[in-house]
């Protein structure tokens, strides 16, 4: 079973894919070779940084086909920048369109912790991550267990019932989505030590269907 | 408040080898450095750094290989400082493994290389670390210099101006280290983790002079800091980090466990 880690040259991709093997995936690609991507089982769109310089080199890799390709017709897994990229669009970079594969704005963390100095932005290390709504990709991990996170900014989507996770800092704000085969996370799975790998098996393990 | 504090062993690198200076000059050796970090990662680490003191070209081929081979069995967040230069230095770092990359004395010679880098890997793995010694200046108000190399060169900067100007460029995050207490085992300065904690805005780690859990504690409390770092209190084995974390705890700090 092949699984792809969408290389746009960004993000520590070296991570995912060892954090992918170290949880059972038998033949992991960091690959940014669309016909690679199109023809692994599995897609693993990660990725940190800035959005503009996300979304450009997707376009430059010409990528952004693929993705949409992929999202919609197997297990698909966003981490951090990669569950950004699938909003409408973000604040970021005053302002940058993204894939649109989910309805919502990025937003910057300011929003949330207003005028508390005390919440440091980026949002940085082991936060709470309650389970909103039962899926797959939860089973075996404890609703409120710990997940590394570190961003500036978060997804507010504008259809609440995809939220999986919630988190709060400042406010809650949506530390997963999914719907059908698609699951995203704002924490870092691959850094978040026996809860991510958990999760990346419950990942590897995952036939796209979700909880009804 | 459901962000923890963390804990960040930090592990000095010598030519593939953790050891960790006094004052940054009696060195004990203290082991391997990938068996070390399986081992903090397996007691509950929050997150580990690499701070290479290498003198070498060569012996930082050593590092590079032994992030990677870190990074293979370890998935907490791993920081790498020392040495980094140029962006293809934090390049070749995050390619390796390290979530992040500490810079010091390349920040003062080249402040553009900051926010060049934050432009290109993203603020969240640019961590600018902060030597800091006070200064005399009995009457007024404390004031703390910046130094480089390994505390043995002053700078002529104000240590607090400095790490807000470069939160401002894009680092995501200040190490600040007390020259003053590193390796004394009194406590960290927290009046300078405090002031920095305080204006820049970004998380801030607070680093020299960790002797007792007590000191944890009062780094959080007293010096506002959001991660802790120490060494020797654990490398040697006088506190483990779940004794740690059960010290903070108590004291009415949200840790992970």
């Amino acid at each position: 079973m092949t699984i792809a880690v969408i290389d746009y040259g960004m993000g520590n991709l070296r991570s995912v894919q060892r954090a992918l093997e170290h949880a059972g995936g038998r033949d992991v690609r960091v690959t940014d070779d669309p016909g690679v991507i199109r023809a692994a089982e599995r897609v693993v769109f990660p990725g940190q940084g800035a959005v503009r310089d996300c979304m450009s080199a997707l376009h430059q890799g010409a990528l952004v086909d693929v993705i949409a390709e992929v999202v919609d017709t197997r297990p698909f897994l966003g981490i951090c920048m990669g569950m950004q990229a699938l909003m409408t669009r973000s604040e970021e970079n005053q302002g940058t369109a993204a894939l649109d594969h989910f309805a919502g704005t990025v937003r910057h963390f300011a929003a949330l912790t207003a005028g508390d100095v005390a919440k440091k932005i980026p949002h940085m290390g082991w936060n709470r991550v309650e389970q909103t709504r039962d899926h797959p990709l939860w089973r075996g991990i404890e609703d409120g267990e710990r997940f590394y996170f570190v961003h500036s900014y978060y997804v507010a989507p504008s259809d609440a019932a995809i939220v999986t996770g919630q988190s709060h800092y400042g406010g809650p704000f949506a530390a997963a989505i999914g719907r059908g085969n698609v699951f995203a996370t704002q924490f870092h799975p691959e850094k978040s030590q026996q809860p991510g790998l958990r999760l990346l098996r419950n990942f590897i393990a995952w036939d796209g269907a979700a909880c009804s | 408040m459901a962000l923890a504090r963390r804990i960040i062993p930090c592990l000095d690198i010598d030519a593939g080898r953790v050891v960790k200076g006094v004052k940054f000059v009696d060195i004990r050796d203290a082991g391997d450095p990938v068996e070390i970090a399986r081992r903090y990662d397996e007691a509950g680490a929050d997150e580990l750094t690499f701070l290479d003191i290498t003198a070498s070209h060569e012996q930082r081929e050593t590092l590079v290989h032994v992030v990677e081979a870190v990074a293979d069995e370890v998935f907490i967040p791993l920081t790498v400082g020392g040495g980094i230069r140029a962006v293809a230095d934090v390049r070749r770092m995050l390619n390796a493994g390290a979530d992040k990359v500490a810079i010091n004395t390349a920040a003062i010679h080249e402040p553009e290389l900051v926010q060049e880098a934050a432009e290109r890997f993203g603020s969240q793995c640019i961590v600018v670390a902060v030597d800091a010694k006070r200064r005399g200046g009995t009457d007024d108000a404390p004031r703390w210099e910046v130094y480089t190399h390994g505390g043995r060169r002053p700078t002529g900067l104000d240590a607090v101006d400095w790490a807000a100007r470069m939160a401002a460029a894009g680092a995501g995050e200040l190490l600040v280290t007390s020259m003053d207490r590193d390796g004394t085992r009194i406590g960290f300065d927290n009046e300078l983790n405090r002031a920095i904690s305080d204006r820049a805005g970004v998380p801030m780690i607070a680093s020299g002079g960790v002797g007792n859990l007590q000191h944890l504690v009062d780094g959080v409390i007293d010096g506002h800091a959001d991660a802790v770092l120490a060494a020797s209190i654990f490398h040697f084995g006088e506190y483990r980090i779940d004794q740690a974390k059960d010290f903070m705890a108590a004291a009415g700090i949200e840790v992970r466990r």
